[in-house]
């Protein structure tokens, strides 16, 4: 009777214990989320705000609270902008020296990747290290005597001059995004091509191109982002404005039109929306490059 | 075609491409900064005349020391990364679509930033002043225009925009340690912040190694931000190396003198990496069990 007495106390004792430290679970896990998720609504209440008077009018702006919706929302700020501002053109030419560049830096990558982990030469180390190093190298120690290269061979205001930059820059990184994966790759399929007599041209372009086109995704994505954004290259080189992107652009523009708050904010929108899409559509491979490129450095 | 071709075929292109784009200027930015040149056809060869001066301007060294300030208070934040990516990582529902919300900023160009947080920052319709006057602030600082407090007003928007990657990488690095260590330490009784401490950061220490390498050279070459929501200023109280550099050589067209800032700044991005590894190199490399 007594030992059985004891047992009931040492259960519900241990009852007692486990709903407190469960209680306590769950009022840590209630502060932990309303830790991080005040870290988020940080993270993205500038952008809402942004969104927000890109849709209002000046009057609007200054007069009503930050984040009160507009009476309603003003979408000829961004068709304004979008011509009077000469936002298309930056933006076109965002998109082709964008769209050049990465397919350039990807293409060359992968051929530096894949002699780098599927031929046996004398000189890999050292190549891999010179792409290695690249990676930490500012551009701004390179700058002056890229502007004087591209002025002797009359490159300077022509996109050409952007897009070798970019390729040379984001090399390093493109690389360091693929050599995991190409590490990887099994090499029964070459193996099998190779003793087809499968040339090594057919062999990368039929067989290995195509195996790799998911991290090629990855590589492409995060170069389109860094190239969509890139800022210096483009002030420096760049001096029409029939040819200038976005970035520079923007600045430009919203040098000029500095009272107008919602057609700023309709231009930084626009140059935003682009990336964002990216983002939203491709969220786990933008994430998966950022740490491969990162990291494995 | 043999081996060698081939291999020259592929690797070549980019092997030109990378020496002639950022190998091959740098040695130029050192050449250049023994001259006295406008960028024009008159260049005169001074020796270490620039170099000299470097070291006695006030201006260089103010702006190294805000570069620095820079490096050393992104360091910093990274231990607020690291806190947020531990609480990330114990097995939470939608922390995968936090980390996600975090990068967000991450994705923007410095020019958007810039130009957003300018807004954010006007001194009468921005939002903080406006956020503070509504709670009975009076005499709202113009935080851009106060030489005091112009540094701390850059810094924010750098922690905004880094923070996202950096928790991005130490929660990779956190997911990827072995669920049986975590086990073992939890069977033998370790609390969970025993765990996290004492098991998990020193698990990841070779990320951390790397992310302080990137936080500290990123910082010293800094400058868009920068360069767009202050151009250095007031009065050069927010210049750092790579704006000074610039100002220097595309503004006052002192392209000798510009190179040999660019030169330094090399230098020290490279000592500071060697530094930052030789000071944390580890003898004893930690390895998972099992």
């Amino acid at each position: 009777m007594s030992k059985n007495r004891l047992n009931m106390a040492a259960t519900s004792a241990a009852f007692v214990n486990r709903t407190s430290s469960r209680l306590g679970i769950k009022v840590g896990r209630g502060v932990l989320y309303i830790v991080l998720i005040a870290v988020a609504i940080v993270q993205v209440l500038p952008l809402v705000w942004l969104l927000l008077f890109s849709l209002k009018n000046n009057q609007e702006i200054f007069n009503l609270p930050p984040l009160a919706l507009p009476e309603r929302f003003r979408w000829e700020n961004y068709a304004n902008v979008w011509s009077r501002g000469k936002i298309d053109v930056y933006f076109f030419n965002s998109v082709m020296v964008t769209a050049l560049s990465v397919l350039l830096t990807v293409l060359l990558a992968s051929f530096v990747t894949f002699a780098l982990t599927r031929m046996n030469w004398k000189w890999r180390a050292p190549v891999l290290g010179l792409f290695m190093v690249g990676y930490m190298i500012p551009i701004h120690s390179s700058l002056i005597p890229l502007f004087v290269l591209f002025r002797n061979i009359r490159l300077i205001d022509n996109p050409l001059s952007l897009i070798l930059s970019y390729t040379a820059f984001n090399l390093p990184i493109t690389i360091m995004i693929m050599l995991g994966f190409y590490y990887a790759l099994p090499r029964e399929i070459e193996e099998a091509a190779v003793m087809d007599g499968c040339s090594v041209h057919r062999l990368f372009f039929q067989i290995i191109l195509p195996m790799t086109a998911s991290v090629m995704v990855t590589a492409a994505i995060i170069n389109m982002i860094y190239n969509w954004n890139e800022f210096v290259f483009v002030n420096t080189f760049i001096s029409s404005d029939t040819r200038k992107t976005l970035t520079v652009g923007v600045q430009n523009f919203v040098g000029q039109y500095s009272t107008d708050w919602g057609a700023i904010g309709a231009t930084l929108m626009i140059s935003i929306i682009p990336v964002l899409l990216a983002y939203f559509i491709m969220s786990n491979r933008i994430v998966e490059g950022i740490a491969a490129g990162s990291v494995k450095g | 075609m043999s081996n060698k071709a081939v291999i020259a075929l592929y690797v070549l292109p980019s092997v030109l491409l990378i020496l002639s784009i950022v190998y091959v200027p740098i040695l130029f930015t050192g050449y250049y900064g023994f001259f006295d040149w406008n960028g024009g056809s008159d260049m005169h060869f001074t020796g270490l005349d620039n170099y000299r001066k470097l070291l006695r301007d006030r201006l260089f060294w103010d702006s190294a020391w805000h570069s620095l300030w820079f490096a050393l208070m992104s360091t910093l934040s990274l231990i607020v990364y690291l806190l947020v990516a531990l609480l990330l990582s114990g097995n939470l529902r939608g922390s995968n679509l936090l980390r996600k919300i975090y990068l967000v900023p991450m994705l923007l160009s410095s020019v958007a930033i810039a130009q957003l947080w300018l807004k954010v920052y006007h001194p009468s319709s921005g939002i903080l002043n406006t956020f503070l006057e509504s709670i009975g602030v009076k005499n709202t600082p113009d935080w851009l225009a106060d030489p005091d407090i112009v540094l701390w007003a850059v810094f924010i928007p750098i922690l905004w925009q880094y923070a996202g990657f950096y928790i991005l990488i130490y929660y990779a690095a956190l997911k990827n340690i072995p669920e049986s260590i975590i086990e073992a330490a939890r069977i033998d009784g370790a609390s969970p912040l025993d765990i996290a401490f004492r098991i998990k950061v020193p698990l990841i220490g070779e990320v951390v190694k790397v992310t302080v390498v990137l936080a500290v050279v990123g910082s010293l070459k800094y400058f868009d931000l920068i360069y767009i929501m202050t151009g250095g200023g007031p009065n050069r109280a927010s210049e750092v190396m790579a704006s000074y550099m610039y100002s220097r050589a595309f503004k006052s067209f002192d392209f000798g003198y510009g190179s040999s800032i660019g030169f330094s700044l090399l230098l020290i991005c490279l000592v500071a990496t060697w530094l930052i590894r030789a000071l944390t190199a580890s003898r004893d490399k930690i390895e998972y069990g099992g």
